[in-house]
């Protein structure tokens, strides 16, 4: 069967016909889509589960692989972080059946908070590497990467990037080979990473190195195709792609689909019959620098950018200085940056903060980053996934000695929370502190697009599961009930007094603010729980005075045409946030 | 390269620029090309500014559409011809849906919504302007916006006598064919 596929449905597919068994993610983009195959189409196969950060699921991989069953976690490139500690250590330990970690990057930034270039994690843990470069070896490199994992007793590393992951090409599909469970035997010195079991482990990981390197120099997945002896290059990745049209049919390439350990001498071997080497890579030299530590001379990073995304523009304009001509006009378009949603249940406790003086909003990772965005302009940092608890007790206890006017409030979302955020809470708990932590539940995992979370009620593979009782939770670690305020965030004067009442205690308080995502598809729960009729706001252009208030909260369903505010029927939801803040009573909400 | 045709769907996230490609597509491996094609997820479809890109031909190396390459850009609103302008040949087709969705900066009142856009694009090179958003709607679905310009799409490349009705019956939700059938008949009679 031929079809075409995104990088990460072959990722799955492959996985499917490794004979995977477990596999286990945190959504991230570009890697989400991943898991939602394989449960969506092969769930009587693999058993899959969302866990509730990037840690656990590569730790309940390891479990699923030492147990003897293939396995799988997938994360995007700075879920890999979160994961790192398992990942090192698993790397000495190896493992009993398979085990593959996805890492997918994201080069050009179009969905994170950072471009790291993952590969050196392969590097560093001293782990095999594969790179396909197109939704075909997604899924044909997921097998071989299953048989090296159980060839040298290791964790193997598959690293994609968002072009491999979101761009579809054909993928011609094979057959699921059964993987025979490995049956598990105790093996303390094996599994047991004590230091007394750590050092003879630590050179097993150099005896295997030299096994890896073999392979890399042997293996078709590194192999040369010899045209024109004029110019070589290596590639790796879609960055192989890029070169491949730029450089065309006159090149001779060196196409890597095994980038760790590097292939030196077959790479020596190219650079001699080639007279001038690129080596064409997206993101940091990670191949240039070790091809020039083995004496190679080649042409790398002082000509292809070693930031944002590559494409074959970059590429050409780097290797021969031309661009091609294109349409061009002298009228610009504004800008349009991703916004909150029209009805999105952020907006209205934004709007709140947004009002406050002299209150430092530590921010997170999700949808609701956006409300940093104008008009709100409600939080001051993002950093990473769990960090607005965490640096917002840091930013309150400075505060204490040095401002004590300002005040900090942390914004996290629900799955987020769980995440990460939950130690954080527990850190303002116990070290006595007075920020305010807001959770921010919508009731699903927004910003990659809807993933069940451990608070939602339901399971990646669709069955009910307890929800996490958030009030409970924050009790437990040391809140108070009185400190703890719940919120419908689309009714404004229900955000200010919470915010009024946290704002002035003395001890930390958490505001949980609860209404379902606006795109979410309503869950049983969902609908018995919240009115999600339909309604719509209208505005009274008797009443109206055109003053922009409403405007002020930023949402994308008011506009004014001609200097007269509408409502864009098509995206209003009714949330009612826009009726609340107009001083002239002049919106008014049908469907109620 | 001559041989690869670029294809470029630019809009604002949820506009189904996605599933326009997913049927164009779909009908362009059918018939027997070679076939990449690119999406925007994540962070960047909550409002911002998206593209879809489709790459076809004998074989197609890169999943991405380079600068001046495109063939046709089937502009899903007005604005965001502009934006991605850069990416089209200098003798390359337009097909502008001519409706706008003011961004956040123009809705506050920072920056004005681009006056002149179609007189300036026309005079450059073959532009095709209509209201797909006032079709889809007469045709009872405001949704349809993107089988309509699909449609569009589809007679400015030149690719009419191919299945249609096959290949989007087979990419649409069970009930609405029919529909987006004639959404898809009607962006062709529009241009």
């Amino acid at each position: 069967m031929k079809l075409l596929m995104t990088g990460n449905e072959a990722a799955a597919r492959g996985a499917y016909e490794a004979g995977v068994v477990f596999a286990s993610a945190y959504p991230g983009t570009p890697s989400t889509e991943i898991l939602e195959t394989l449960a969506g189409q092969h769930r009587d196969k693999i058993y899959s589960e969302w866990a509730p950060n990037e840690k656990v699921a590569v730790e309940a991989a390891i479990g699923a692989a030492i147990a003897g069953g293939r396995a799988l976690a997938c994360m995007k490139h700075v879920g890999v972080n979160v994961a790192a500690d398992p990942l090192m250590t698993f790397g000495y330990t190896g493992t009993t059946a398979g085990f593959v970690l996805v890492s997918a990057d994201d080069p050009g930034m179009h969905s994170s908070q950072n471009e790291q270039d993952n590969r050196y994690y392969a590097k560093f843990a001293k782990i095999p590497m594969l790179e396909p470069s197109n939704s075909q070896e997604a899924k044909d490199f997921m097998p071989i990467a299953y048989e090296l994992s159980e060839k040298w007793n290791t964790p193997v590393f598959f690293r994609m990037t968002t072009r491999v992951c979101h761009s579809k090409s054909i993928v011609e599909w094979g057959e699921r080979t059964e993987a025979e469970h490995i049956k598990y035997v105790k093996d303390i010195k094996r599994y047991v990473a004590t230091p007394a079991h750590a050092k003879p482990m630590r050179e097993k990981v150099e005896e295997r190195m030299k096994l890896m390197t073999e392979f890399a120099n042997n293996t078709d997945l590194n192999k040369p195709e010899y045209n024109g002896r004029e110019i070589g290059v290596i590639s790796a990745g879609v960055a192989y792609q890029y070169a491949r049209e730029v450089f065309g049919e006159e090149a001779s390439y060196l196409k890597l689909g095994f980038t760790h350990p590097m292939p030196i001498e077959t790479i020596r071997a190219f650079a001699e019959k080639v007279d001038k080497l690129y080596v064409v890579e997206e993101l940091e030299p990670y191949m240039e620098e070790q091809i020039r530590a083995a004496g190679i001379d080649c042409i790398g990073k002082s000509v292809i950018p070693n930031m944002g995304e590559l494409d074959t523009d970059r590429v050409r304009l780097g290797v021969y200085g031309k661009e091609n001509p294109s349409l061009k006009s002298d009228i610009k378009a504004a800008d349009r940056p991703p916004t909150l949603c029209a009805g999105c249940p952020h907006r209205g406790f934004f709007y709140s903060l947004s009002r406050r003086k002299n209150v430092m909003v530590t921010g997170d990772i999700g949808c609701y980053t956006l409300g940093n965005a104008e008009p709100l302009f409600a939080i001051d940092t993002t950093i990473c996934m769990g960090a607005s608890i965490s640096s917002g007790h840091g930013a309150s206890k400075v505060f204490e000695r040095s401002e004590p006017e300002m005040k900090v409030v942390s914004v996290i979302g629900d799955s987020t929370f769980f995440h990460s955020g939950v130690t954080s809470l527990m850190d303002i708990a116990y070290n006595g502190g007075s920020s305010v932590a807001v959770i921010l539940d919508n009731r699903i995992t927004g910003m990659t697009g809807h993933q069940q979370n451990p608070g939602s009620g339901y399971t990646l593979m669709g069955d009910p599961a307890p929800e996490v009782d958030i009030p409970a939770l924050c009790m437990a670690m040391g809140i108070k009930k009185e400190n703890i305020h719940i919120v419908n965030p689309n009714i404004l004067a229900e955000n200010d007094a919470a915010l009024d009442a946290a704002l002035a205690a003395k001890e930390p308080s958490v505001i949980i603010t609860k209404w379902p995502c606006v795109l979410k598809k309503p869950s049983r729960e969902d609908r018995e729980r919240f009115d999600l009729s339909k309604k719509q706001c209208k505005v009274d252009p008797e009443a109206c005075v055109n003053c922009g208030t409403c405007i002020g909260t930023g949402c994308p369903a008011l506009f004014a045409r001609d200097g007269k505010v509408e409502i864009d029927s098509g995206s209003c939801t009714g949330c009612g946030v826009c009726q609340q803040v107009c001083p002239f009573g002049a919106i008014e909400k049908a469907g109620e | 390269m001559a041989d690869i045709k670029n294809i470029l769907l630019v809009g604002v996230g949820g506009q189904g620029t996605i599933l326009a490609s997913k049927i164009l597509s779909t009908a362009l491996v059918s018939a027997g090309y070679d076939v990449k094609m690119s999406e925007v997820h994540g962070m960047a479809q909550r409002g911002g500014s998206v593209t879809t890109q489709i790459r076809y031909g004998e074989k197609v190396y890169s999943p991405i559409i380079g600068r001046g390459e495109a063939d046709v850009m089937v502009c899903f609103e007005k604005m965001e011809a502009l934006r991605w302008l850069d990416f089209v040949k200098p003798d390359g087709k337009l097909v502008i849906n001519d409706y706008e969705i003011p961004s956040a900066p123009i809705l506050v009142g920072k920056e004005p919504y681009p006056e002149g856009i179609i007189e300036d694009l026309s005079a450059k090179t073959e532009v095709s302007v209509f209201k797909a958003a006032d079709i889809a709607r007469e045709l009872g679905n405001p949704k349809t916006m993107n089988i309509v310009l699909l449609g569009a799409l589809v007679k400015a490349m030149g690719i009419e006598d191919m299945d249609w009705d096959n290949f989007i019956s087979m990419n649409v939700k069970k009930g609405f064919e029919e529909l987006n059938i004639k959404a898809f008949r009607a962006g062709m009679a529009a241009i």
